[in-house]
């Protein structure tokens, strides 16, 4: 064990960040969380919070996949106010090329022994009678689950403090490096490792990582019980959130606990102002309504926006800083940060402690990242 | 879904006494103006109701201006949200409405401030403007007891209207000192239309206590309001009663005035000497601005009125008579500030955000608004903290950081029947 006041500091107090503290004080290290503005305030606090195994790359499905059951094992100790649900996804196929999509993820679940079941055109309309006629079939994932990310976050939070980490908040970090880091009212931590978990504002504290911020903009209604059941997502969604053009748009809408419907999503780069956009929102409700046209009627009453940590590869960084000892990374988890928090702690802690990880660590480190040696000469 | 567009020089949201005044006096200096308000017809609070039978000869004067004046009003509409530079957008309810402007003048009023305490949430406990709301519609008061309790000059307006209709107020429980109402009374005398209307309420209202220094601890029954306890002065006193009307003075409307970024500060609309807020070519009048009261709230219209015209002279020439008004605002205000044994009225069980049923209790370990409202749900109801912002304020001395748009919950076909939704919005 290190000399130094603590073993880890964890910087951002995020989903991601709280996983992580949560993780490290479970194995008994002496932690401590710095956060800026307040625990889950930042994508956290804007994310859908929807768990979802996904299958655009080898990758992506085992961080998915992985942090899922993780958050399966993690349910019966979620407190109320985690409003965890296992709704399960629906993926909604529009026509023959979709359909063709559709089976072929019916297919890669399948032989990854994600169970699935495939509706045709009359179980989706029974599964979802709010649906549009004339859609061509939908693609069952039932043990994919909500949660309500900031709460999440705080208990993930309460957890670490209970195993003695210490957490500050409203402090914000100058700088770090090898030996701790420097909170903006000069006062300094020193810590054995360092991991910056500060979502989109990662490159603030290692100037140079490839982390882009790409907006989000999201709309919740009123309370209506039962309108919708699962989460529903147009199988296209990852030409959306992989299209690397300035803007996209796709279907997707979750039930609340609440009975409230949360209706997404839109993917922005290049736009640094939070303000919500008519034009977007109107877009992107307008494609709600063409899966769902009863929702026309229904009452708006409030909508918000988020960035996302968007890496060039789609996948996050999570790992050691190259070329520094102490440094470690877990940010650039796009649209998915929620889900795979838990993973990424999983695959931080082996990392520390030099264990073997439940699943290969390379897809995610950090050194695959050409751009990274930039942030080594700047630190 | 159906989509109207207007377009207009001059676009008056409100149709209160100050919008009505500076749509009146928009159109009386050649300008094209249309005034836009929620309420099934112009008058807004004070006149509530009042459109084809005016109670009073200000509100008889006034409409009757107006609807000989070439002024566009649109009832029944809600402005909710801005869809493009100098759009906004509206809806009631089967149509969406789109508003295009050259200039835009705020006038959207007030509301009250509640304060939460035990009981405050039981059936017939109710807010004192929003009784008389009831009542103006119908509502059967006659013969009910009922106490009337918090702040503000409000309370004699509704406790003598309740009357009127029949109703038995026991009380007027004023939470102000005597001192500063007698304060407040000594400065009557230099604003006539005030004193004048202070004596009426008087006359009608000679038998009912009023009592100073004196708030409501709890208002109680199970499941139906059987009594309040109240504190007065001392001592505590139980009074039986049907209704709870209350009301802890106003609270201005700033959700239109932030959605488009107008500054505010502390509360209010910051305006220039012209009711120009912080962004050219958008004007704000009446109690956004501060509350004022009716008087004041048709001065600040007019003078809104000519500045959006072009006409500053003639703008220029009421600032006089907006000094006096203003003067008579800070007087009332001051007197009926809240004292601080208020905010020990809710209890750690006590409801303080009723759309999601959040007790004091839970907002205890938070530092600022946000965090409470991201880990307790506090505010995220369907009035997005239009009730218990104001309480939380006055209790956590926190204030709400962001409004998103629609300000007011609206229909998804509203927010996608704008013709905005092409590309060109996207870069
Ligand atoms: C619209 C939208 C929808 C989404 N939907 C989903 C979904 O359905 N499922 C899913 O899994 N994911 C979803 N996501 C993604 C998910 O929200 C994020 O990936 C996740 O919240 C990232 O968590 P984080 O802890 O890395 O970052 P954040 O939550 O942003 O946390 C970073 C923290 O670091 C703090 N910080 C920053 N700088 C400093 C500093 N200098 N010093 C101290 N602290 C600092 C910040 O204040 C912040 O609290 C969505 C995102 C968006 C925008
Ligand atoms: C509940 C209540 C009762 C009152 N009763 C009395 C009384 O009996 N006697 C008295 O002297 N004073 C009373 N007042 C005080 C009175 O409101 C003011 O003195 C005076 O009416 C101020 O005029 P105004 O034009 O600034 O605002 P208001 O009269 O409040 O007018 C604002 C108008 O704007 C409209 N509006 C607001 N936002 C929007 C939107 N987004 N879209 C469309 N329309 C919108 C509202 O519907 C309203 O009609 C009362 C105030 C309240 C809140």
């Amino acid at each position: 064990m290190s000399p130094r006041a603590y073993d880890v500091i964890i910087v951002g107090a995020g989903i991601v960040g709280a996983a992580c503290a949560a993780e490290c004080a479970k194995e008994g290290m002496r932690v401590a969380v710095v956060e800026s503005s307040c625990v889950g305030g930042g994508a956290t606090a804007a994310g859908m919070g929807h768990i979802v195994v996904m299958d655009d790359s080898d990758a992506q499905f085992a961080l998915t996949r992985y942090s899922q059951c993780l958050w399966d094992q993690l349910a019966d100790d979620l407190p109320p106010e985690c409003e965890f649900r296992r709704y399960g996804t629906i993926w909604i196929a529009t026509d023959e090329e979709e359909l063709d999509h559709l089976r072929r993820k019916e297919q890669f679940y399948r032989e990854r022994h994600v169970p699935v079941e495939f509706l045709d055109e009359r179980a989706l309309a029974e599964a979802e009678p709010n649906l549009r006629e004339g859609l061509r079939g939908g693609l069952l994932v039932p043990n994919d689950s909500v949660v309500y990310p900031p709460c999440a976050a705080r208990f993930l939070l309460e957890r670490a403090r209970d195993r003695g980490a210490v957490i500050f908040v409203g402090r914000p970090v100058a700088r770090l490096d090898e030996q701790g880091v420097t909170l903006r009212d000069g006062s300094f931590l020193p810590a054995g490792a360092i991991i910056n978990a500060t979502g989109t504002w990662a490159p603030e504290l290692m100037p140079g990582l490839a982390i882009k911020k790409r907006k989000g903009h999201l709309a919740i209604t009123d309370r209506y019980p039962g309108f919708v059941r699962h989460q529903l997502v147009e199988v296209g969604y990852l030409k959306s959130a992989h299209a690397h053009e300035a803007s996209s748009i796709a279907f997707n809408i979750q039930p609340r606990p609440t009975g409230q419907l949360l209706i997404g999503s839109s993917r922005q780069y290049d736009v640094e102002s939070s303000d919500v956009s008519h034009a977007v929102l109107a877009r992107m409700l307008a494609r709600a309504c063409a899966y769902l046209p009863r929702l026309a009627e229904l009452s708006i009453i409030r909508t918000w926006t988020g960035f996302r940590a968007a890496t060039p590869d789609n996948l996050p960084l999570i790992g050691p800083l190259p070329g520094h000892e102490h440094l470690y990374l877990a940010t650039g988890h796009e649209g998915l940060g929620i889900t795979t928090s838990l993973g990424t702690a999983k695959l931080l802690i082996a990392h520390l402690l030099k264990r073997p990880p439940a699943i290969p660590p390379e897809p995610y480190l950090p050194s695959r990242m050409e751009s990274l040696t930039c942030v080594k000469s700047s630190l | 879904m159906r989509l109207q567009r207007f377009a207009t020089e001059v676009l008056v949201i409100g149709a209160g006494p100050a919008g009505l005044a500076a749509g009146y006096t928009a159109v009386r200096s050649g300008r094209h103006a249309i005034l836009v308000d929620e309420n099934p017809a112009p008058g807004g609070q004070i006149w509530r109701g009042e459109w084809t039978t005016p109670r009073s000869s200000e509100a008889a004067l006034w409409f009757d201006k107006v609807r000989r004046a070439p002024l566009t009003i649109l009832t029944g509409i809600r402005v909710i949200a801005e869809v493009a530079e100098r759009t906004l957008l509206g809806e009631d309810q089967q149509t969406a409405y789109e508003f295009r402007y050259k200039t835009l003048i705020l006038a959207t009023g007030a509301r009250e401030r509640f304060l939460p305490f035990p009981g405050w949430t039981l059936p017939n406990v109710m807010g004192a403007g929003g009784l008389q709301a009831l009542v103006k519609m119908g509502f059967p008061i006659r013969g009910k007891r009922v106490v009337v309790a918090g702040t503000g000059p409000l309370l004699l307006a509704v406790a003598a209207y309740l009357r009127a209709h029949g109703a038995r107020v026991l009380m007027i429980a004023e939470q102000a000192p005597l001192s500063r109402l007698l304060w407040l009374g000594r400065g009557l005398w230099r604003f006539p239309t005030k004193a004048w209307q202070a004596l009426i309420l008087r006359g009608r209202l000679f038998d009912v206590p009023y009592r100073s220094s004196c708030w409501p601890l709890s208002a109680n029954g199970d499941g139906r309001l059987q009594s309040v306890t109240l504190q007065c002065g001392s001592r505590t006193r139980e009074i039986p009663c049907d209704y709870l009307a209350c009301g802890f003075h106003l609270v201005p409307n700033v959700e239109l005035a932030l959605l488009l970024r107008c500054e505010v500060r502390e509360g209010c609309v910051r305006v220039n000497e012209f009711q120009e807020t912080s962004r050219a070519n958008i004007f704000c009048a009446g109690e956004p601005t501060g509350i004022g009261g009716v008087d004041l709230a048709l001065v600040e219209g007019q003078i809104a009125g000519y500045a959006a015209a072009g006409r500053p002279e003639a703008a220029r020439a009421l600032f006089p008579q907006r000094d006096r008004w203003r003067r008579f605002a800070s007087r009332l205000n001051r007197t009926f500030a809240l004292r601080p044994e208020l905010k020990k009225l809710p209890d750690a069980q006590t409801i303080v955000c009723r759309c999601e049923d959040v007790p004091r209790g839970r907002l205890e370990e938070y530092r600022s608004w946000r965090e409470a409202k991201l880990h307790t749900r506090c505010g995220m109801g369907p009035c997005q903290g239009r009730i218990c912002g104001p309480a939380v304020e006055f209790l956590f001395g926190w204030t709400m950081e962001s409004i998103r748009p629609p300000i007011f919950p609206a229909r998804v076909e509203s927010l996608i029947a704008s013709p905005e939704q092409g590309e060109s919005v996207w870069r």
